[in-house]
């Protein structure tokens, strides 16, 4: 593989990190600061594409289309919090995960009503649709370096609030010792709306990035919540570092392991034997290195819960 | 709903065709198994569409019973498709049960039906699995066998002289056979075989691989929302002016909604275009069309020579299912006109049919649709009947 | 008390199930035929895996989310060797056992180094790696799967077949699995998984290696799977990847769920009302996800302890009024 492929498949594999780290950012927060396994988040990933595909139709304008998507998925997200998921926050786990599948179910199924069974798609803004000549013969699409550098602005702002504002440290406390939080008169009700409400937010931005170069189609969540999981779980529950820095890793050990494995596969076997096994191999890459990383750090990268 | 789209029209349509009212009372039952959710609930539609707008063209009855369609949804579940199929032949004692889209549906399906002796017609799925050694005399299909359109596409980069084609395509086994089904007919060089997971999403790595081998040709078979996202990921990398996009079921009637213009000038393969030139076929786009809002595919068109292939087996045995040979020799005649024009059946009971290249073009209308290019193979059959002994 | 009733689930309710069980070839005599017989012999062979998965959800406190994995495992090993030619139903069986058991070893030993939601997440790991060396099997079908033309024979019999005696064995199984959960519940090794999945700790302190009874519950639970899978290809005549896909892992979860946790009857009730409400609901609506999804949600919120739960608290109320009348 010549240094230039190896460059654009870094790059690939640091734009798939950045998307997969806005979906992971809110299910990482509201699973460390409430302790709330929320499957329903691919949801909200899928809602974001599809409120974009919907409000282009309406303004024309994909700006307009995200200024309109992005308070609608806030909304959204809320609402589901108001309705259904306040109720969980002290009911065991597995309690969660059935609520929330019941949720996947029912908005997919919605979507589908509402939009047909048929992959949409979202038409690029003219300011970046151009391209950029990487070597001779490949053009990048502008649009993508763009998602790389708005997905690093949002992680270092999220940082940010983190690290530095009363609300970050809030959060802070929250994922360590929510009991204690509570105790000191912190009304983490509001924190935990607050909280989830923004997570809803940032997959359903993550959605609207992915809208005009993925496809918008029923169940495009559920595939992805996996690999978020698989994500916060590698970065240690409730941490933002972990989960950024866990979110790039799986990017580019899938990215790049697509690309390599086949061909390391036929150095030892033959063509068809590597064609049959490399990509079975490829696909499981990212659940091994999960399974890695768990043999040898049983709680993550970076955990954000000292002891527990 | 969609259990019971009973399309009846009993009484008027005995009297004029001389049935006797005993037989007139008991209406023929069509069950049908098709994908209607998930991201190919698209392929399914086209299939139930087109084959209720058949059932209605005929009058409400197919071969002079008024018929009866109960459409089932397979969620792309093996053991749903199992549970769907197991309810038409035991519950609703259906008389033949058209289905699947997908071949690992088939496979789900194909033994219970068979066995309990019903005819099961193929609108879509032709693996090669049922073709050769394990073909079935119960077993019809009025598509393809699933490598003939990658074959067609291996001629035509042959015959075109591409010199080095790069092959792409999802890891299953039909992505496979795709590429096995290319490289019988193309003799070129091979830059590289490729394959991605099913559902994959980001094509930006392929890509990249395939400009810097700089070949002549991509040819690949991505379905659905696959095949929309590589098609735009595609001409925005600036490569669709750089080689050839050939393509099996990657731009087609369900996608180019989705993929409009980013699509155009890309080719296809099949054995039916919307704009095939026979008046049947014209007639019937127009109606689908009107009927249902979008273009037809070829999903629609297979599944409507599907009804008109069990409406003419009917006839032919007036009425009388009973005599299972008889309607397994009235099926085997394919006594109607398909909207693709010539068109019999093997000894494997797989069609006989010329396959073309299609071209996407976008209409005077502003929808898009496929064009037949030039025909690549005529009255092509495929490599597994030699194997079939029924 | 903790071991008689709330564990093993009350013993009335899980009778009057099997006996209705028992009860529906003759059923399927008037009304739904072989479908009836089919369908119910599938919530039947999910039951039996969702009450292997309940050992570790309801008993031990570990949420595996590659338990289908196993069932597809089952499944694979029989349609392999059936396709081999090996057609003794208690030769596969045997192989089924030991490939399972030898799986759940494996992936057991490294998962529960980890606790939690992250134990939830390797057992999901590993039930994928095996979903895709599933698919890889081009041989035997790849992604397509393979039908299995013929059966195996139980020491000579048609027992094991579709149309034969299978939906017997299937119920014999189940019930045989049920009474096994049952007594473990009660044993001294149910008592400490439970002790230890409350108080790891003060088990530990006890002196027992609470690892190692763990392992014990996650091979005897990924081996009644496997079995499940044995089940499964016989009944579906069928083996595809998608019996070990992560959303099946998901369902099986959910049957335990809903029915109700560390309860024997919990699992069974979950598997019939699961497939008995979709394939209602999928009957009577196209879009009836729209329906069982909320469905779901208001279990949750509404039916604390799933669906036995719920049924064992009607029955408590209407014995304590009658024996008031009385």
């Amino acid at each position: 593989m010549s240094t230039t492929l190896l460059l654009i498949q870094l790059l690939n594999g640091l734009q798939f990190g950045v998307l997969l780290f806005l979906i992971a950012a809110g299910l990482t927060l509201v699973f460390g600061v409430m302790g709330f396994i929320n499957l329903a988040h691919g949801v909200q990933y899928m809602i974001g594409a599809y409120l974009t595909v919907a409000f282009a139709e309406l303004t024309g304008n994909f700006f307009g289309a995200l200024a309109l998507a992005l308070p609608t998925a806030l909304l959204l997200g809320l609402a589901l919090e108001f309705l259904i998921f306040r109720h969980l926050y002290d009911r065991d786990h597995l309690d969660q995960v059935l609520a929330t599948f019941g949720v996947i179910l029912f908005v997919n199924e919605a979507v589908k009503v509402i939009w047909g069974p048929s992959p949409l798609i979202v038409e690029l803004p003219e300011a970046l649709s151009a391209t950029f000549q990487i070597t001779e013969g490949l053009l990048y699409p502008v649009y993508r370096i763009v998602l790389i550098g708005v997905g690093l602005v949002v992680a270092a702002i999220l940082w940010l609030v983190v690290q530095r504002t009363r609300v970050g440290m809030l959060i802070r406390a929250g994922a360590t010792n929510p009991e204690i939080v509570s105790a000191l008169g912190v009304d983490i009700r509001r924190l935990f709306t607050i909280v989830f409400g923004f997570g809803a937010m940032l997959a359903g931005f993550a959605g609207a990035l992915a809208a005009p170069i993925f496809s918008v189609e029923p169940n495009m969540g559920d595939d992805l919540l996996i690999v978020a999981f698989v994500v916060i779980i590698i970065g240690g529950i409730g941490s933002i570092r972990g989960a950024f820095i866990a979110a790039v890793l799986v990017g580019l050990v899938d990215t790049l392991g697509r690309s390599v494995v086949t061909d390391a596969m036929r150095l030892v076997f033959d063509a068809s034997a590597a064609n049959q096994i490399g990509p079975a191999l490829a696909s499981m890459l990212v659940y091994v290195f999960m399974a890695g990383v768990l043999f040898f750090r049983p709680t993550g990268l970076f955990p954000a819960r000292g002891s527990a | 709903m969609k259990n019971l789209v009973s399309l009846v029209a009993a009484a008027m349509l005995a009297a004029p065709l001389g049935l006797s009212p005993a037989m007139a009372a008991e209406p023929l039952k069509i069950g049908m198994v098709l994908t209607l959710s998930g991201p190919p609930a698209a392929l399914g539609q086209q299939a139930r569409d087109g084959f209720a707008l058949a059932v209605e063209d005929l009058g409400g009855s197919l071969g002079g019973l008024s018929t009866e369609v109960i459409v089932e949804d397979d969620e792309l579940k093996p053991d749903v498709a199992l549970n769907k199929a197991k309810k038409l032949i035991e519950r609703d004692e259906v008389d033949f049960v058209v289905g699947t889209i997908f071949s690992n549906m088939l496979q789900a399906i194909f033994k219970p039906v068979v066995q309990s002796e019903t005819f099961l017609i193929s609108p879509n799925a032709g693996p090669s699995t049922f073709a050769g050694r394990n073909c079935n005399p119960y077993f019809f299909v009025t598509s393809y066998q699933n490598n003939q359109n990658f074959e067609a596409l291996g001629k035509y980069a042959q015959d075109a002289g591409l010199k080095k084609v790069f092959l792409l395509a999802p890891n299953y086994q039909a992505g496979r056979d795709s590429m096995e089904g290319f490289k019988k007919n193309f003799k070129g060089e091979i830059a590289d075989e490729v394959f991605t997971p099913l559902g994959h999403k980001d094509f930006s790595a392929e890509i990249a691989r395939i400009a810097a081998s700089e070949p002549d040709a991509l040819f690949t078979f991505m379905p659905g929302g696959m095949g929309v996202r590589l098609v735009k990921q595609f001409r925005a990398a600036g490569l669709a002016d750089r080689m050839t996009f050939l393509s099996a079921f990657t731009v087609d009637e369900t996608t180019l909604p989705a993929q409009k213009d980013d699509a155009l000038g890309f080719f296809g393969a099949g054995s039916w275009a919307p704009d095939t030139d026979n008046p049947r076929s014209k007639a019937f786009v127009e109606a689908f069309e009107t009927k249902y809002g979008y273009v037809p595919g070829s999903y629609a068109m297979q599944a409507y020579d599907a009804a008109q292939l069990i409406d003419s087996a009917v006839k032919a045995v007036g009425g009388d299912l009973s005599d299972k040979d008889a309607v397994r020799a009235a099926l085997k005649a394919a006594d109607f006109a398909s909207l693709r024009g010539e068109f019999r059946f093997n000894s494997n009971h797989y069609p006989v049919q010329d396959f073309h290249l299609l071209r996407v073009a976008k209409r005077a209308d502003g929808k898009f649709q496929t064009e037949i290019e030039q025909t690549v193979l005529e009255d092509a059959e495929d490599t597994f009947a030699a194997d079939c002994r029924m | 008390m903790e071991g008689g009733k709330g564990a093993g689930g009350s013993a009335a309710l899980g009778f009057g199930l099997l006996v209705a069980l028992a009860l529906v070839p003759l059923l399927s005599q008037v009304w739904g035929g072989t479908y009836l017989t089919s369908l119910v012999m599938q919530a039947m062979i999910l039951a039996i895996a969702a009450i292997a998965l309940d050992i570790l959800i309801g008993h031990a406190g570990l949420v595996s989310f590659g338990h289908a994995a196993f069932v597809g495992l089952g499944a694979y090993v029989t349609g392999i060797a059936i396709t081999e030619g090996l057609t003794d139903g208690m030769a596969i069986l045997a192989l089924v056992v030991l490939a399972s058991a030898a799986f759940a070893a494996v992936t057991g030993a490294i998962s529960l180094r980890t606790s939690g939601v992250y134990f939830i997440m390797i057992t999901l790991a590993f039930g994928q790696m095996l979903f895709f060396a599933f698919g890889a099997l081009a041989q035997y079908g790849g992604d397509d799967g393979m039908t299995l033309w013929e059966t195996s024979t139980l020491f000579g019999t048609d027992a094991l077949q579709a149309g034969g005696g299978l939906f017997w064995v299937v119920l014999a199984t189940l019930a045989l699995v049920w009474g096994f959960v049952g007594r473990l519940a009660v044993s001294r090794f149910g008592r400490v998984l439970r002790a230890a999945k409350e108080a790891p700790v003060r088990v530990a302190c006890m002196g027992f290696s609470v690892f190692r009874f763990r392992l014990v519950a996650y091979v005897v639970a990924g081996v009644i799977a496997g079995v499940a899978g044995f089940l499964l290809a016989h009944q579906a005549e069928f083996v595809s990847p998608a019996a070990a896909a992560w959303q099946r892992s998901g369902d099986l979860i959910i049957m335990v769920v809903l029915g109700g946790m560390g309860t024997r009857n919990g699992p069974l009730l979950g598997a019939l009302v699961f497939l008995g409400v979709e394939v209602t609901l999928s009957h009577l609506l196209e879009a009836w996800r729209l329906v069982f999804g909320p469905l779901l949600i208001l279990v949750v919120l509404f039916a604390r302890g799933g669906l036995a739960g719920g049924l064992d608290w009607a029955v408590d109320r209407w014995r304590t009024r009658v024996q008031a009348r009385a």
